[in-house]
């Protein structure tokens, strides 16, 4: 039992038994976040040290939550209230906190590869929850969790990841981690937002939503970063939506439920319409519930493996 | 002494778990306040057991419910094998009922305080009760049980077996000498 790696810095190359590990273990906590007594005294005595260098409301908030339900004490530095604002390297800062007698570090850096730096130079268990455009594996696991949950196995599922590709590492966290599992991955967007050889990661890679929309079982929709559009990647968000948006009289064509992923904030009317992110088939706030219970369990087997 | 002993065989299993179930209805006078919950995982299929006799005396179902300690237990960080996290079943409100937590086997007392702290976590009974399969002493904690079927003198490093038709194949308590697994 336990993990085969002290830290969670990718999906990439994690063995399916660790993500099975993982995923059997958030259905626990899922139980605990519905009792009304949300707390459970695990953690009690470690300190964790939430490291975000970059803005985050919503994955912050669930590692928060998280790390208190387990009972650990929680610190959290913002890049804004923090020395890094000063001009302290991200070596410096690290060291510095880890000085302060810490047992586990959350990280979000717009720098890829920053979760990985950090786990080389110190001693504390690191979870990357966010790096560059690198990967977000909380968030893969989250996702995987919420299929699975809602078709019961990930064996054989189609899942296509739609828009930003290129920057999204979110896209690269679920691509890693769905085809472990022995899922299909596709992926769909505008040519500029779609990375180079992206297809030798074994995906299919479509430019029209309607030519993949009859195979999919799920669509993990990705949010449109606004700043994008003046970066010259797509003309104006009107025609992005036109061609790349999901709404419901695209889905109605296809004539079965598919269901909606997407990691948040949406982008209402942009990448995603209002009416399809609050149907039926939106599965949007099982992953933000979810979320909580797998940041829970990946907590809970770093945190007491030794 | 051979070094695997059978302290209960497969009828005096069930008889012992028909006296737990009577002494249980007799101390509490009758099964209306009564929820059984079982710590995983053979106390919950002694549980189980225990709830059928008395529904089958009393002719009332009484609640039952599976308690996983994980996450409460004081050993985690020593622990080279990380035990496998489980989960806690209890589908009725635990709150002023009289709650019959049920183990196979009561050793350091340990579990038991894991279990108090979990089921305080999920709600305010009105009573506790401990009713254990096997009592083998040497205990750390001031802990005892209210129902006990067999006290069964140990050394510290023998280990009791309770075996359970339903995962093991065979109803039996076995006393084994340190070292001998089966």
């Amino acid at each position: 039992m336990g993990l085969q790696s002290r830290h969670l810095l990718g999906l990439q190359g994690m063995p399916k038994e660790d993500i099975q590990l993982i995923l059997d273990t958030a259905v626990s906590f899922k139980e605990i976040i519905n009792r009304p007594i949300k707390k459970v005294p695990t953690l009690q005595g470690k300190t964790i040290v939430n490291l975000f260098f970059e803005s985050s409301t919503r994955t912050r908030t669930s590692f928060e939550l998280a790390e208190r339900r387990l009972s650990a004490d929680v610190v959290t530095f913002t890049a804004a209230t923090s020395s890094v604002s000063k001009g302290e390297t991200l070596k410096d800062t690290a060291r510095n906190i880890e000085a302060m007698k810490i047992d586990m570090v959350v990280i979000r850096h717009n720098a890829g590869g920053s979760a990985h730096f950090l786990s080389r130079i110190i001693g504390a268990n690191v979870i990357n929850a966010g790096d560059g455009q690198h990967e977000h594996p909380t968030q893969g696991l989250l996702d995987m969790y919420t299929l699975r949950e809602h078709f019961g196995t990930l064996e054989g599922l189609h899942v296509c990841i739609v828009g930003d590709i290129l920057h999204s590492r979110v896209a690269r966290s679920n691509i890693y981690g769905l085809q472990t599992m022995g899922a299909k991955v596709s992926v769909c967007g505008p040519a500029t937002l779609m990375p180079r050889d992206i297809e030798k990661l074994g995906v299919d890679v479509y430019f029209h939503l309607d030519d993949v929309l009859p195979s999919v079982d799920a669509l993990n929709v990705l949010r449109i970063q606004l700043e994008r559009e003046a970066g010259g990647y797509f003309p104006s968000l009107r025609e992005f939506h036109r061609y790349f948006g999901v709404t419901k009289e695209r889905l109605d064509k296809v004539g079965k439920p598919i269901a909606i992923l997407h990691p948040g904030p949406i982008n209402r009317d942009v990448e995603l319409s209002a009416d399809v992110a609050d149907g039926p088939h939106s599965l949007i706030l099982q992953q933000v519930e979810n979320g909580v219970a797998i940041r829970m369990a990946v907590l809970y087997l770093l945190g007491t493996h030794n | 002494m051979s070094a695997k002993q059978t302290l209960i065989d497969a009828k005096g299993f069930a008889r012992t778990v028909t006296r737990l179930a009577h002494e249980i209805i007799e101390r509490n006078k009758g099964a209306e306040t009564l929820g059984i919950v079982g710590i995983r995982t053979r106390g919950d299929l002694l549980a189980r057991r225990i709830a059928h006799k008395i529904s089958l005396m009393e002719n009332i179902s009484v609640p039952i419910g599976s308690l996983d300690i994980t996450l409460y237990r004081d050993d985690l960080r020593g622990k080279l094998n990380q035990p496998q996290l489980k989960t806690t079943d209890i589908l009725y409100d635990i709150h002023d009922k009289n709650i019959i937590l049920v183990d196979d086997v009561l050793f350091t007392g340990r579990t038991v305080r894991s279990a108090l702290n979990a089921l305080m976590d999920i709600g305010r009974p009105a009573s506790i009760q401990l009713a254990v399969f096997i009592d083998r002493g040497h205990r750390q904690l001031p802990i005892k049980a209210d129902f006990i079927g067999k006290n069964i003198p140990t050394s510290f490093t023998q280990q009791v077996q309770v075996m359970m038709s339903e995962i093991d194949g065979e109803d039996a308590v076995y006393l084994v000498e340190e070292g001998e697994n089966i």
